[in-house]
């Protein structure tokens, strides 16, 4: 690769993104503007951040090599994301968000629950929680960022980690939720042009679609013995049932990720930004094509890239990566595409990380800042979007203080934890929130306290793949795990703690006085 | 189906394909629709501006 043509790419890219953080920073006039994008968010705008924060580079490096060891059965991942993710996040969740978040005055996430059950203490304890357990989601996209950055320009990691963060933080802290979501949109753009690219130039290199398909399915014997022992019977198809490979899929990735989408503080935060439904209603088309393409195109390629490299060298996916499945997809662009595909997939790369993690740092910012120190001292005088800043400059040193020290082991399933505690501790509340009038304020607390309980102790005593690097139970019980017959060490956390919340939010609910008919009415104000 | 036999692969594309298709027809068939005329949406607006008035000057 040539590093002057890279570097000239990369600094067109930065001006860019410059460019648009300034145009966030010049439109940027009070709070609503910063924490809400000023509520006139253009759809495509909208729908192409909610896309890009969603998937980050893990998502197309890190599932698209997991397709690459493990096959098609990822695509189920791309119907949840969207079907689940868009369709019913949009227009169930979404519709009703946007208004009820109006009717309230709801800045946030946080101070959308805590305003809809009338409780401060909703708002302090789900900023908090977003505040404490993002970091680690944070910290997984900017250690990788960080790590791509160095080996792509060869310099030091710490270099490369301080210089990611400054960018990012610039215009994060300058344009607030503008600056974040149009550079969201050109970043979205990006991706979406790249991931389209590469499944049609591997279609092409690979003889056509059912040609490809073919040839890979009759690969199956093929398939290394490590592998079918944990249910893998090949490329196309799904894995054995009950095995240890299709608890993984069917829980951890599947509903774990699939469903865990639905209770996000960085992307319910994004129902709120626009001005009424009809921006809804156009976002659910362009955001629908966006993940079908950037989470469908790069399962389908991560798996096809097996017969490539069979048909280039008689080895597999995971063997031309040494081992190392974060590796498939980029040995496979390189060996594969063009070069000058090779500097656009680097910007679609580097655009997936900065969305999510400009998201991330902004959402982190305005729990600490909004939804905590301003209701934690009320009777101050705090300025949201000066306490917000500060926030966010918080949270970025927090999440590379958590890249550094932190071992690699838990950075790694620092996702999932995000997710599982995100899905456990506001889903259920935030389903209530919208369509359960009989909610009441103690139910709603108690819920967010036993999902986040009931998800904490999953991740910490149960699920193996959180609780072994995590090593509390080793600490204390001696073992890696409380769960001792199969499969519970690898059911998803979500599965578990969530229907736990879920039940507390009934049973608390039919046991507490309703909320007033008149709290209610403005809720509900405009909502059919 | 195209090359691929085993169903539980080829729904999980006909699903992921039926939920594009959804969107797109959502989309289109609403496109104009949901555009907010409540007058009471519009003074809300105006009173949070007034209100975000207030922290001003921070940027």
């Amino acid at each position: 690769m040539n590093t002057f043509v890279l570097g000239l790419v990369v600094v067109i890219y930065l001006l860019a993104i410059a460019f648009l953080g300034y145009r966030g920073y010049k439109q940027t006039k009070s709070a609503k503007d910063y924490l809400l994008a000023g509520r006139d968010i253009h759809p495509f705008v909208m729908a192409m951040s909610y896309g890009a924060t969603f998937i980050s580079t893990s998502a197309i490096i890190g599932f698209g090599g997991i397709a690459g060891v493990y096959g098609m059965g990822l695509i189920w991942l791309t119907a949840l994301n969207i079907i689940v993710g868009v369709f019913i996040a949009f227009i169930f969740f979404g519709r009703v968000t946007r208004k009820m978040g109006h009717n309230l005055d709801a800045h946030t996430f946080p101070e959308f629950l805590g305003n809809r059950f009338q409780s401060k203490k909703i708002q302090i304890i789900s900023g908090a929680v977003i505040f404490i357990s993002m970091p680690l989601y944070a910290a997984v996209v900017l250690i990788g960022g960080a790590r791509f950055i160095e080996s792509i320009f060869e310099i030091d990691f710490s270099l490369a980690l301080t210089f990611f963060s400054i960018i990012i933080a610039a215009y994060v802290i300058a344009g607030g939720l503008k600056g974040v979501m149009y550079t969201d949109a050109l970043q979205g753009s990006i991706m979406f042009l790249s991931l389209f690219f590469l499944l049609i130039v591997t279609y092409v290199k690979l003889g056509g679609v059912s040609a490809a398909h073919e040839a890979l399915t009759n690969m199956v014997n093929l398939v290394p013995e490590s592998l079918t022992s944990k249910g893998h019977e090949g490329w196309t198809v799904f894995p054995k049932m009950n095995s240890a490979w299709w608890w993984a899929l069917t829980t951890n990735i599947i509903l774990g990720v699939g469903i865990g989408v639905l209770a996000q503080p960085q992307l319910v935060v994004r129902f709120m930004t626009v001005k009424s439904n009809r921006e809804l209603n156009r976002a659910v088309l362009i955001g629908g094509i966006f993940i079908f393409v950037a989470t469908g195109f790069v399962f389908t390629v991560g798996a096809l890239t097996n017969l490539y490299f069979y048909n280039e060298s008689g080895q597999l996916a995971i063997q031309v990566a040494k081992g190392n499945v974060d590796l498939i997809i980029p040995e496979y662009i390189s060996a594969a595409m063009p070069e000058w595909f090779v500097y656009l997939f680097m910007l679609a790369l580097l655009s997936a990380g900065m969305s999510t993690l400009s998201s991330q740092f902004h959402t982190m910012g305005t729990s600490l800042g909004r939804d905590f120190i301003e209701n934690v001292f009320p009777n101050k005088k705090i300025d949201s979007m000066m306490i917000s800043k500060i926030g966010i400059i918080v949270a970025i040193l927090i999440s590379i203080i958590i890249g550094y020290k932190l071992p690699g082991s838990i950075i790694a399933r620092g996702t999932a934890i995000f997710f599982g505690i995100c899905a456990a501790t506001f889903l259920p509340v935030y389903f209530g929130a919208l369509y359960w009038k009989r909610v009441t304020k103690t139910a709603a607390l108690w819920s967010i306290l036993t999902g986040l309980i009931a998800s904490v102790f999953s991740l910490g005593f149960m699920h193996v793949k959180e609780s072994e690097p995590l090593g509390i139970c080793q600490a204390i019980f001696g073992k890696p795990t409380l769960a001792s017959e199969f499969p519970w060490m690898i059911v998803d956390p979500i599965l578990i703690a969530m229907p736990i919340s879920i039940v507390v939010l009934i049973v608390v609910s039919l046991a507490t006085q309703k909320t007033s008919d008149e709290h209610l009415a403005a809720c509900y104000k405009g909502i059919k | 189906m195209l090359g691929i036999n085993d169903p539980g692969i080829y729904l999980g594309y006909l699903f992921s394909i039926l939920g594009l298709i959804a969107c797109i027809v959502y989309g289109i068939l609403n496109w104009n629709k949901g555009r907010e005329t409540d007058i009471e949406e519009i003074q809300k607006d105006l009173e949070w501006e007034s209100k975000d008035e207030l922290t001003k000057g921070e940027i």
